[in-house]
């Protein structure tokens, strides 16, 4: 039974390219090291369930599901974040590079600063391992925009629901530079938030904020 | 259970209920509550003195701060229960008690570690003995057999949690449990030998390479202290 197999994507820049806000060590492990392991252990958990699937084992298939979510939230997450951050000195670091997301943040929080503050304190909020993220959700009637956590690597696959940009709130993101100081990291993760991408993935259809998935396998 | 390093009554009141004696039940129940207030533990060797099975960076940064977090918000949000409890405000209690799990929790937990690790110079890494080796043995062959399972244990644990060697207070048998986030181990199992395994309590040292931390971490475990924890 063949599986597919994922791929570690590309970084789109270097992985000094952060500096100041991520270190490159912290960027280095994190992509090549953290991302490539929910990767190596996703590919594994997929093949062995589609043996599972082959022989019609479907206690496996069952015991295999939380691994394969953890997995594969892990690839998701990590594979939107890379995007979604930019070099500081970038166009696309800016919020102008987001004009109609601008629009819609500030319809629904009042302004840009009172959506940092939300999103910032909803990051801080977390307790453990995990991800905050500015999500497009679709009503039925309207689309909305919404901050959510999830724990873990839960990755944001609700009906309807689109990630525009996540900020990874794992230890792991930040120790290596900030300590136990994860609010001066929350406060340096807006200077190399990719706005371009999060204006794209606003605009866009949730098909299209998971285009690099495919493009990983 | 010995839990001299926790100094709050509150806490220690908390803890007792994971036993099954009534008279430790009875030190909440019966009386107006008045609460002490939790306050960070010294540990029991030096920072460095882990080395070099944990770094006395991560024992620095591990103890005097991120203990402490736990310890200053548990306290703070204490005194916005006991209030909301004055104004029998039900709804802000009930907001609360997430926040306190967590943070007493963090407590708890932090406490309980620093005594069950020492210094190799202090027995760290002696192999237990008496009634505890001997459960260890009856329910998993040997203690290399027991550590294999509680480092697969270790390293299944998916975000930032613990692994715990537990007593089951109803049966008395042993088990490894892990307990997610800042859970701490309360009611049904009494906590004998717990080991962080969140990121910032051994990042610093070993990265990503967490499955030599769980290794390394056994040459400064302190059986005396689980042995104590035992019944």
């Amino acid at each position: 039974m063949s599986a597919p197999s994922y791929t570690l994507p590309k970084l789109p820049y270097a992985y000094d390219a952060l500096e100041p806000h991520i270190s490159a060590q912290i960027m280095e492990l994190h992509h090549s090291k953290h991302h490539q392991t929910y990767i190596t252990n996703l590919n594994a958990a997929l093949k062995s369930q589609a043996e599972a699937v082959h022989t019609s084992d479907i206690t496996v298939q069952v015991s295999l599901q939380q691994g394969i979510k953890f997995n594969a939230g892990g690839h998701i997450n990590h594979s939107l974040f890379w995007q979604n951050l930019a070099p500081a000195s970038s166009s696309d670091a800016k919020s102008s590079a987001a004009p109609q997301l601008l629009k819609q943040i500030k319809a629904t929080w009042g302004d840009e600063d009172k959506f940092r503050d939300a999103f910032k304190a909803a990051l801080l909020g977390i307790q453990g391992s995990g991800w905050g993220w500015l999500i497009k959700v679709e009503t039925g009637k309207e689309e909305r925009l919404a901050i959510v956590t999830t724990k873990d690597q839960d990755p944001i696959v609700g009906k309807g629901e689109t990630p525009i940009f996540g900020v990874d709130m794992w230890e792991h993101a930040y120790y290596l530079q900030y300590l136990n100081g994860k609010a001066a990291y929350v406060e340096n993760i807006w200077n190399v938030i990719n706005w371009k991408t999060a204006e794209e993935r606003f605009l866009g259809s949730r098909a299209d904020a998971f285009k690099i998935l495919k493009a990983s396998i | 259970m010995n839990s001299t390093l926790l100094r709050s009554t509150a806490l220690r009141s908390a803890l007792r209920t994971a036993a099954p004696k009534s008279a430790a039940r009875a030190g909440i129940a019966g009386t107006t509550f008045v609460r002490g207030k939790a306050t960070l533990p010294d540990l029991p060797y030096d920072y460095g003195a882990l080395e070099p099975a944990v770094s006395g960076q991560i024992m620095e940064l591990h103890h005097s701060k991120h203990h402490q977090t736990y310890v200053t918000s548990l306290n703070n949000f204490s005194e916005q229960l006991a209030e909301a409890q004055h104004k029998e405000d039900i709804q802000s209690q009930i907001a609360l008690q997430p926040l306190i799990n967590f943070h007493g929790g963090g407590h708890i937990n932090h406490t309980l570690f620093w005594e069950n690790l020492a210094p190799t110079s202090q027995g760290g890494g002696e192999p237990p003995s008496g009634q505890l080796s001997k459960a260890i043995n009856d329910s998993y062959g040997s203690l290399d057999a027991f550590k294999e399972k509680f480092n697969t244990a270790l390293a299944g644990i998916q975000g930032s949690g613990w692994a715990w060697l537990v007593q089951d207070t109803q049966t008395g048998n042993i088990q490894i449990k892990t307990y997610a986030n800042q859970d701490p181990v309360v009611g049904q199992f009494r906590p004998i030998l717990g080991i962080d395994a969140w990121e910032h309590a051994y990042y610093l040292q070993y990265q990503n390479r967490k499955a030599e931390y769980f290794k390394a971490i056994w040459e400064v475990v302190n059986w005396k202290a689980a042995e104590k924890r035992f019944q």
